[in-house]
């Protein structure tokens, strides 16, 4: 009997995946464009991205931390940092600047095969991150453009003090505006400002609600995977513009209907209803292998319902919204918010929180070689936490961009036995 | 290499210097505590802490570097994986095995994320202490900066008095600049002998004179290095056909004295190098007149030397470094000497180097840690410089 | 008899425990680790039956015929096995002189590795008839390769059949000697062994016993990590962390924190009072510290692994080693040595280094608890020991330290003990 060819199953892509991809490649359109249109073009971080700001001036937003990851993503990672060590990067640096630095003098080709523009202007968002100082620095020596510093005082006492707040404010009024008058030729317009900021908030409601949605059981997303997408939009060039909102108003949608109809999430290998490990996640993903890495969790049926990194762009979920009421005051609380600003004991209270909010069986810490500012104290958080919950956590090591440094065997034996360990544990307290 | 002669007076500030970099237990912190009534210290992280404020506030200000190669790490390594520098390491360790229990205050500058972080981590470990973080003034407009951190400032005296009893008024800040101020001049006059003949001051013995000063009252530390400048003033010495290095790179984990001696004794003199940069960090003294907090905070924003841990505003800025340097040092070559894993330090690194190079700067480079054991290939990578700067210009 | 089996396959080695109805353990099995992950499990599980058969006829045999006879008898089992192996291998090589050799020099180089075999099979036969031989390996290719290598190198003929040509024909044919099926079992060898020590009757009657029990494995538990899979079903494997955490218990029943240095990995393990694990840590990416850097260290001073130890243990002088990375090693040994420092020294200095590093990850999991165990290779260093000992108690007091000699076995006794609990389910 001659075997019938097996139909491929259909990958299954929600309208909001859709629109995602469609946002996304209008923007690098616009991008590619820039130099024949005019555009002006305004390079900024993720921590601190001023995105509102710098689309009431008409200019794009690009950020070297996306283009490193999607470099990540796309397998170009290893050459691209090879490239920025033959330059005399040491191996001991962020991978991401190596990775950026390597894509720039390898064509600044952007993840939609087309060459990204020159920045008309550095925007330097000096937020819970050492590195970007060095970074923008770099590439100030190959851009030969304007930059300007936004320093965002740090956390230290848990909270952005007033005179911290004024402080950021007075910098945006007398340094960053003026600079991005410059840079576009446009005078600050308050009035459009204020407009994205509650096209922000809007977007930021539906954000929450989706995030706040895996404390259903099962629960309908996987909050630290399928999180990067959902926060992608809001922490790029989409926070505060209408394409932005109607992402996020779809999303909601879509992931309220799975919750009502107790699915569990998409994810790349089909759906993952059944769920038997409820984990929060700590730290960045590795990109060079992320799907991967999302497999070894999914199939030992595992999800996240919660994660930091998903907060690393900003804090939502704990009230924080952008008040068009007060933009530049708003714009001050939304940097000194975003999750490596904060105090270590304000990130063990969110870890904490979220392990008991999100009813949580584990939480697990994915340590990343490169990134100073998550991981060099996760040991300690792993202490801190496990003293406070009486959960254990499992403990990863891995990268953002160096594949070097991603052991799949070495990974998957520690995240498995630390599930094990769970399980195990769960029987000791049943029996 | 000049030994510390058998004169008594020379000899004998280099040995009180060396039992104070010894001195990871702080006792001399300890006794000089006893000493007083009320007395307390205050320990700081590389790589600036506004020492007059703490002085002001009634405290001794202890800079904290780690304990090189003389602690050996139990407890600090279950703090970090192995790819973070060494020097957060160390100083856990120290705080752990109740070395550090002499100091009622620690405060984290911006210097990097591991500094940051660990003040995070001193304030679940220590919750009764007080600790600050130190956001240092990276924003370009002066004004703005100045008024910021004149603000920090004023917090920072203010909460150090709560810890100290001490209220410390205009006067007192005053008063501690004056003393800093003449801890400036002795540094430079030392730094000035060196430059000038480097011969009569060996690196490992000016090294020690400051990290001496980093545990000792300013008082001390001045009268010391006036008397070692005072004792080898005299002295015969020979200068030797060596080449005139700056080390650049090793400005917070410190490297240990072995390497230090290394590099002299393969055949170079280090003329200028940012060790402990952040204890003269000022290219000027504060001025003495007129509101001592807005001086304070101004001279630091206005007139505090190059670093890789502050913002450079100038695009030619970090190009021009070296060659500035250089020149002010009349040098003949770089030596990068960065810890190991360290951001600050090594992401600087190509674009100083680039700009030394295109200056026809020769350069070496290579990495350290604080407690690296063995200096072979230091050794032979600084002996070969400078015989290359001898012998071919470095080229 | 039902029983269960654990199999742990391990980087260098794979180990295979069974356990029998009450969970006693009835045998156990080691072999080099192969690339055929499905032939090493299975040969590990063989070696683990016939022990298993042993321990059945043990008591028989001893009660009839004494325990010098049970003793014979075990070592013409393993000359039996042995020479069976010898007999497959030097097939193999014979089938490929005609390919590897030139026309010329074929009937010399059968020559010379007929010569070699037959003086191997000799010092076979008098390794049985010695009745106190000395310690060596008990992997035939151990024990054959460094036989082999050694007459090689007495017979090679610089002119002719060298000594690269007769190892080239070796190192071709091991590995598949190695990958093979086992022909022969227990019964094939079990049988020569008793002719060969005369076929005494009595010994006859308790062998008969022993073959004829049927040994049903119920449950198969398997661990082992760095596989792109394991040749067991997902639901019979376990991690070998919690395998490892299981057997140290099952060892030594008060463990609490448990140490596992190997070839290239650190595990510190703290389990609870059932042997279940309640965290880990394990190296990572950078394996300092690990036992290959001893290797290197052996290596680089010419001295054999096992002399390590001892070396260490004639230091009197504190000498500190600030780095366990291997690229560095040498250099760093070397560079001492320039400065006179003694080698015995730096070896200790080099030993209270790797302990350091395994003092952090100790640290991070958890600390160390009462009572401690320590397993792996490095182990058995008595240098090792003596550092771990003295930093233990040096930064958490007294604490009582467990080694055994079975160490190796901790993770297949964990897998099957994992494999008793599903059974038992």
């Amino acid at each position: 009997m001659t075997e019938t060819a097996q139909p491929k199953p259909e990958v299954q892509k929600d309208r909001s995946m859709v629109l995602q991809k469609e946002m996304i490649a209008r923007h690098f359109e616009r991008l590619a464009a820039a130099p024949e249109t005019k555009e002006p073009v305004v390079y900024t971080f993720v921590p601190g991205n001023l995105t509102e700001l710098v689309r009431s001036f008409g200019a794009l937003p690009v950020l070297p931390e996306i283009n490193a990851l999607q470099s990540g993503m796309r397998g170009k990672s290893r050459d691209y940092i090879a490239e920025a060590e033959r330059l005399g990067h040491s191996e001991d640096v962020c991978t991401y600047v190596k990775c950026d630095i390597g894509m720039l003098k390898s064509g600044n080709i952007g993840p939609t095969g087309k060459r990204l523009p020159k920045p008309d202007l550095l925007l330097l968002s000096y937020t819970g991150c050492y590195t970007f100082m060095k970074w923008f620095e770099l590439l100030r020596e190959e851009y030969d453009c304007p930059t300007v510093f936004l320093q965002v005082p740090y956390q230290g006492d848990g909270t952005l003090a007033p005179e911290h707040r004024q402080y950021i404010a007075d910098q945006l009024r007398n340094e960053v505006v003026p600079a991005l008058e410059q840079a576009t030729g446009k005078t600050f317009d308050e009035e459009r400002l204020r407009h994205y900021l509650g096209l922000s908030a809007a977007a930021e409601d539906d954000l929450v609600a989706v995030l706040q949605s895996a404390k259903k059981k099962p629960s309908p997303i996987d909050a630290y995977f399928g999180a990067v997408y959902y926060v992608g939009p809001i922490f790029s060039a989409f926070r505060g513009t209408e394409e932005g909102a109607e992402y996020y108003r779809t999303l909601r949608a879509e992931v309220e209907a799975r919750a009502a109809a107790g699915l569990g999430p998409i994810t790349p290998d089909g759906p993952l209803d059944e769920q038997k490990y409820r984990l929060v996640v700590e730290g960045p993903p590795n990109w060079t292998n992320f799907r991967e890495f999302w497999r070894m969790f999914s199939d030992e049926k595992a999800v996240a319902v919660a994660s930091t990194y998903s907060k690393v762009g900003g804090t939502y979920d704990f009230g924080f919204r952008h008040d068009p009421k007060d933009p530049l005051g708003t714009l001050a609380d939304y940097c000194g918010g975003c999750y490596t600003n904060l105090n270590l004991p304000s990130r063990v209270d969110m870890l904490v929180n979220y392990i008991r909010e999100y009813d949580a069986d584990g939480f697990v810490i994915n340590s990343i070689k490169s990134c100073n500012s998550f991981s060099a104290w996760q040991l300690m958080i792993l202490r801190e936490v496990e003293k406070r919950t009486g959960i254990p956590g499992g403990f990863i090591e891995s990268d953002l961009v160096d594949p070097r440094y991603f052991s799949p065997a070495n990974i998957k034996n520690r995240l498995e036995s630390y599930l094990q360990m769970i399980e195990a544990r769960r029987r000791e307290v049943s029996a | 290499m000049n030994v510390a002669s058998a004169d008594s007076g020379r000899a004998a500030i280099v040995d009180w210097a060396r039992s104070k970099y010894e001195d990871v237990d702080l006792r001399g912190v300890r006794e000089w505590i006893a000493e007083g009534k009320g007395r307390r210290a205050a320990g700081h992280l590389p790589v600036y802490a506004p020492r007059e404020i703490i002085r002001a506030a009634g405290m001794l200000p202890v800079g904290i570097y780690g304990g090189g190669d003389q602690v050996e790490i139990i407890r600090g390594d279950a703090f970090y994986q192995s790819y973070i520098c060494h020097l957060p390491r160390s100083v856990i360790e120290l705080a752990q095995s109740g070395r550090l229990d002499a100091l009622s205050a620690m405060l984290f500058p911006s210097t990097c994320d591991v500094i940051r972080n660990l003040s995070g981590m001193w304030q679940l470990l220590y919750p009764d202490l007080y600790v600050r973080y130190l956001d240092l003034p990276q924003i370009r407009d002066p004004e703005a900066a100045g008024s910021f951190w004149k603000r920090e400032l004023e917090t920072l005296l203010r909460e150090l008095g709560e810890v100290s009893g001490v209220a410390g008024e205009a006067e007192e800040v005053r008063a501690s600049i004056r003393v800093y101020n003449e801890v400036r001049r002795a540094t430079r006059a030392l730094y000035e002998a060196r430059r000038e003949e480097p011969w009569r001051v060996p690196t490992e013995e000016l090294y020690l004179l400051i990290r001496a000063g980093e545990v000792v009252p300013p008082e001390v530390y001045i009268e010391k290095v006036r008397a070692y400048l005072a004792a080898i003033a005299g002295e015969p010495a020979r200068m030797k056909d060596r080449s005139r290095v700056v080390v650049v790179g090793a400005f917070c984990e410190q490297p240990p004295l072995g390497l230090i001696k290394t590099i002299e004794r393969s055949g170079c003199y280090i003329v200028d190098e940012d060790f402990l940069i952040g204890s003269r960090l000022f290219t000027r003294d504060v001025p003495e007149d007129g509101d001592p907090l807005t001086n304070l905070a101004d001279t630091l924003v206005r007139h505090a030397e190059k670093t890789s841990v502050l913002y450079e505003p100038d695009p030619k800025g970090k190009g021009d470094l070296m060659r500035r340097r250089v020149e002010a040092a009349r040098a003949d070559g770089i030596i990068f000497a960065a810890p190991s894993f360290c951001d600050p330090a090594l992401l600087d690194r190509p674009m100083l180097r680039n700009g030394a190079e295109a200056h026809d700067i020769p350069c070496i480079a290579f990495k350290y840690s604080e407690n690296a054991g063995q200096f072979q290939q230091f050794r032979e990578q600084a002996g070969t410089f400078a015989d290359s700067i001898k012998l071919w210009g470095g080229n | 008899m039902k029983c269960v089996v654990g199999i742990d396959l391990g980087s260098t080695t794979t180990k295979a425990v069974i356990l029998d109805e009450e969970g006693r353990i009835l045998g156990r099995g080691i072999t080099n680790s192969r690339s055929n992950y499905d032939l090493a499990a299975k040969v590990a599980r063989e070696e683990a039956l016939i022990t298993a058969r042993f321990a059945l006829l043990r008591h028989e045999v001893e009660k009839r015929a004494g325990a010098e006879v049970l003793r014979s008898l075990l070592k013409a089992f393993r000359l039996s096995q042995t020479l069976a192996q010898l007999a497959r291998l030097e097939e193999l090589i014979l089938g490929q002189i005609p390919r590897l050799v030139a026309e010329p020099l074929r009937a010399a180089a059968r020559t010379s590795v007929g010569s070699i075999f037959d003086s191997i099979r000799t010092e076979e036969e008098a390794w049985f008839k010695d009745p106190d031989p000395p310690a060596r390996s008990d992997f035939f290719r151990d024990a054959a390769g460094s036989a082999y290598m050694r007459l090689a190198e007495e017979i090679g003929d610089p002119n002719g059949v060298n000594f690269d040509l007769l190892v080239g024909l070796y190192d071709r044919c091991i590995i598949q000697v190695e990958n093979e099926p086992l022909e022969l079992g227990f019964r094939d060898h079990i049988g020569s062994a008793l002719e060969r020590i005369g076929n005494p009757d009595a010994v006859r009657e308790g062998v008969e016993q022993a073959v004829h029990v049927p040994l049903d494995e119920i449950c198969t538990v398997g661990t082992g990590y760095g596989r792109a899979r394991l040749p067991f079903p997902k639901e019979q494997i376990r991690s070998e962390i919690l395998c490892h955490g299981l057997g140290a218990h099952r060892l030594f029943p008060d463990t609490r924190t448990v140490l596992d240095i190997g070839g290239q990995d650190t595990k510190a393990i703290q389990v609870d009072d059932e042997g279940i694990v309640t965290s880990f840590q394990m190296n990572d990416r950078c394996a300092a510290g690990c036992g290959r850097y001893l290797g290197y260290i052996a290596d680089e001073m010419n001295i054999g692994l096992h002399e390590l130890g001892p070396l260490a243990d004639r230091s009197k002088r504190r000498v500190k080693i600030n780095s366990t990375c291997t690229v560095f090693a040498g250099a760093e040994l070397r560079e001492r040595l320039s400065l006179g420092e003694k080698r015995e020294d730096i070896i200790a200095g080099l030993h209270r280094a790797i302990i350091l590093r395994a003092m952090s990850l100790l640290a991070r999991s958890g600390g160390v608890q009462n009572q401690f165990t320590f397993t792996g290779g490095v182990a058995r260093n008595s240098a090792a020991v003596k550092a771990l000992r003295r930093l233990v108690e040096e930064n958490y007091g007294e604490r009582t330290l467990n080694i055994s000699a079975d160490s190796i076995y901790t993770g297949a006794l964990g897998a099957s003990l994992f494999a008793q609990r599903e059974a038992a389910a």
